[in-house]
């Protein structure tokens, strides 16, 4: 809870810090768009965040993306195979993945940092040689199904509407969130994360929990790259999701996650990805940070996130051992 | 009481004085007023209670952490610890419990590890192989300077520790908890080295859990209590229930609760098991209800494996595993579980516990699939009632049971893995080690509820390298040797030396009987 607190703090202090140094920071068009990337990023941010539950890692993220964020308008576009056919195939070429991550990790007790890394290139190299370099797009058509991740839900009464991939992100979160906290499986997650063997000796399918770990991350990356796509509308096969895997996973640790595992909320990991997008955003838009030193104010951010949380820690610790020691 | 009090020469001084060392922790008194004198050449046992402050005072001789208050003299003369390396210069080494080696290396570059001597700028490996064989001789090891220390049996590796110890000149060498983790064989001969130490003139600080072997083996004792001197005995003065008894501060006249019960069906029935210890041997027993079982033989025997594989961790290689009479196919600890079989496994903080989690969710563990609600739910309101009512039973003693496991002691953690199983309600009942690095008091109350669970009528099996827990608490006892079966006693007769025979895989003095 606390940490949530600290993390939501984060956030209210930079979104507070752009708009005084920006006055296109809190345009309609500049929040709705903030909001709509913040939510794209959230899904696939929740995947990654329960693969780190169970202390793994997925590093495939982005190439997921690039795949089905491709694969999406060339099936439906070059090879006409109609909607429902093709996110049907979309899906079930998610959940192989997922499933396959899952089962090599699992069964063939390979790390899930290389199996994952060869998910990153295979996935983007399939990509590449299936559509043979070129950009696929929806060329203007397709624009019902295109309403998923540009449409929104107006507010009764006002003139703004919530964007569709929030209201995703919402159903996602909230059964995430019953997941992880309501259901047994959600507890059997949390445990094998931080001692699988342990867990295992309790009586519980250790291997089942991790693959689903890993089918939940596949299936919201697919999701993250057909809801990507669909926004922008097309999309370049070399460099489509690149680096997703990445804010992915520094949402997930700026949320609260650890990477040894078992630790985690899924709140905290949506806030995590929204701190992510305004601070890309108001790099965009506060005119004396080169945009080109993007990564690096990133990168400066999260260190600095993360080691205060360290301290503060630690800070919990020493006092805790003072209250024991007193009341002894 | 000391040597040099009657008025003899100086040489006699002690060769270690510890005067009146006060440490705290955060306000917490680890160790109040405590004193220590040890004498040139001998083994001198430190025991107490977990949390007595051995530990403590043995970090501070080794300049891991300094007092807060006191001296501490070295011949006489005091000296300031301040650091491990200043111990070390004056020739006093720790072995800590858990062995310090990388075992990635060789013997030899472990003795060396830090000090590695150089010829022309690189690492004279003639050397090393030279001297540490000359420190491998001392400890009677008879391995090369070249095998990797992964290669080593936990016995041996500690063995490569007193010869390290041994090559930076110790003259006094502590040793807290040596045997935990060795069999009965490895014991001895890891006294047969402390002995032959003592008497090349190093002397030994020895903690220790194991009373019997301190009666073996010191030939002073001092005991702490709650942070504070409790008593001193020397050699003549040495005995258990002595011993026992300034530990804990009162009289324990039945440390082992035995009552007699009556015996049921039999419950637990293995036929021609086989485990991946050994593949090519199998043992066959039978547990019956109320019955208790201790499985004794040494570390290696294949005692753990057989328990991990009725629990269903390990795939057994052959035979057959029958709980009231029916056959089970162990695929997973589930398939156990669900026959009604629990484990409270040899290590307790990887296998038996996440010290990460609350007491609460580490006792619901198991049972939160039976109790699940609407196909997958939490039944949150029965997890708070099962761990109050087990807090309850078993004194787990917690301010709160969302306390996380870690920040409790050994028992108590010990406890908890109790109280997860017995919320399952368990047919057979097996432990491996269950009171391994539990203090006195919780000892006792894990044998009371053994006692207890078995009068309810549960087979309990046992596994245990403490020879007077194998004794004192087994209705029957099964050892192995090697994978088999070498022998069962009956409760009339047992003894520590039917056992150990049985054990090495000696024909046993009554032949025939078994």
């Amino acid at each position: 809870m606390k940490k949530i607190l600290g993390i939501l703090g984060l956030l209210v202090f930079i979104c507070v810090m752009t708009a005084l140094m920006s006055d296109r920071f809190l345009t309609e068009f500049n929040v709705e768009n903030l909001i709509r990337r913040t939510a794209l990023f959230g899904i696939i941010s929740v995947g990654a965040a329960f693969v780190i539950i169970t202390s793994g890692i997925d590093l495939s993220i982005g190439s997921v993306v690039c795949l089905i964020g491709c694969l999406l308008p060339w099936m439906l576009v070059e090879k006409k195979l109609g909607v429902p056919l093709s996110l049907f195939l979309v899906i079930c070429i998610s959940l192989a993945i997922g499933l396959s991550h899952g089962v090599l990790i699992t069964k063939m007790k390979l790390q899930p940092f290389v199996v994952t890394l060869c998910g990153l290139l295979l996935y983007r190299g399939i990509t590449r040689g299936v559509v043979q370099d070129q950009t696929q797009g929806f060329k203007s058509g397709f624009t019902t199904l295109r309403e998923l991740s540009q449409g929104q839900m107006p507010l009764p009464g006002t003139d703004f509407g919530i964007p569709n991939p929030c209201l995703i992100l919402l159903v996602v979160a909230v059964l995430a969130i019953i997941f992880l906290n309501f259901t047994i499986y959600g507890r059997y997650m949390l445990a094998l994360g931080r001692n699988e063997e342990a867990t295992r000796y309790s009586g519980i399918n250790t291997d089942r929990m991790i693959i689903l770990a890993y089918v939940i991350c596949g299936m919201l990356s697919g999701l993250g790259g057909m809801l990507f796509v669909l926004d922008v509308g097309s999309a370049q096969p070399v460099d489509f999701g690149s680096f997703y895997e990445l804010y992915a996973i520094a949402a997930a640790v700026l949320g609260g996650c650890s990477l040894r595992g078992g630790e985690g909320t899924i709140i905290g990991v949506v806030i995590g990805a929204a701190v992510m997008q305004v601070l890309k955003n108001s790099i965009t838009l506060i005119d004396w940070i080169p945009t080109n030193i993007e990564y690096a104010v990133i990168g400066a951010v999260i260190l600095g996130g993360v080691i205060v949380d360290e301290l503060v820690k630690r800070f919990a610790a020493k006092r805790r051992a003072m209250a024991q020691a007193r009341v002894r | 009481m000391d040597l040099h009090a009657d008025g003899t020469v100086d040489q006699e001084s002690p060769l270690l004085e510890v005067r009146r060392v006060t440490k705290r922790f955060a306000g917490v008194c680890a160790l109040n007023d405590v004193s220590l004198t040890v004498g040139r050449g001998e083994v001198h046992a430190v025991i107490g209670e977990n949390g007595a402050g051995k530990s403590t005072l043995m970090k501070i001789l080794a300049g891991v952490q300094p007092p807060d208050a006191g001296e501490i003299l070295l011949d006489g003369k005091a000296v300031n610890i301040d650091s491990v390396h200043k111990a070390l210069d004056l020739g006093i080494s720790l072995i800590h419990q858990e062995l310090n080696l990388a075992d990635n290396l060789d013997v030899g570059a472990n003795i060396f590890l830090g000090r590695e001597p150089t010829k022309m700028g690189l690492i004279d490996f003639g050397r090393i192989r030279r001297e540490s064989q000359k420190y491998l001789n001392m400890v009677a090891l008879d391995v090369s300077p070249t095998t990797l220390v992964s290669r080593l049996t936990i016995g041996h590796q500690q063995m490569v520790e007193i010869a390290k110890a041994l090559s930076v000149n110790a003259r006094i060498l502590i040793m807290d908890e040596p045997t935990s983790s060795l069999s009965q064989h490895e014991a001895e001969q890891l006294f047969q080295v402390i002995r032959q130490l003592r008497d090349q003139g190093v002397t030994v600080i020895y903690i220790s859990h194991r009373l019997s072997e301190v009666k073996e083996l010191a030939d002073r004792v001092t005991v702490l209590r709650d942070g504070e001197n409790a008593g001193r005995l020397s050699r003549e003065q040495i005995d258990h229930d002595r011993m026992v008894q300034l530990m804990v501060g009162r009289d324990i006249s039945q440390f082992y609760a035995r009552r007699p019960h009556s015996i049921g069906e039999p419950v637990l029935e293995v036929q021609e098991l086989r485990t991946t210890a050994w593949p090519h041997h199998a043992s066959s027993f039978t547990v019956q209800a109320g019955q208790m079982v201790g499985v004794a033989g040494l570390v290696g025997a294949g005692r753990t494996e057989l328990l991990r594989a009725i629990f269903g961790v390990d795939r057994m290689l052959g035979g057959e595993v029958r709980v009231a009479g029916k056959t089970l196919n162990l695929r997973s600890c589930r398939d156990a579980i669900d026959a009604g079989i629990s484990l409270v496994p040899e290590d307790r903080k990887q296998q038996g516990l996440i010290l990460e989690m609350g007491i609460r969710s580490n006792i619901g563990l198991p049972a939160l699939n039976r109790h699940k609600r609407g196909g997958a739910f939490l039944n949150r309101v029965r997890e708070r009632k099962d761990s109050e009512r087990m807090i309850g039973e078993l004194q787990i003693k917690t301010p709160s049971d969302l306390q996380l496991a870690q920040y409790l002691s050994g028992g108590n953690q010990q406890k908890i893995v109790l109280a997860k199983w017995l919320a399952m309600e368990p047919r057979v009942l097996l432990l491996d080690e269950p009171t391994r690095g539990v203090d006195i008091g919780a000892k006792q109350e894990i044998y009371r509820l053994m006692e207890e669970l078995a009068e309810r009528g549960v087979a309990i099996l046992f596994v245990s390298s403490e020879m007077e827990e194998v004794l004192s608490m087994s209705d029957r006892v099964i050892v192995l040797h090697e994978g088999r079966v070498s022998g069962e006693l009956r409760r009339d007769e047992l003894s520590e030396e039917a056992v150990m025979q049985l054990a090495t895989g000696r024909e046993p003095v009554a032949a025939g009987k078994a």
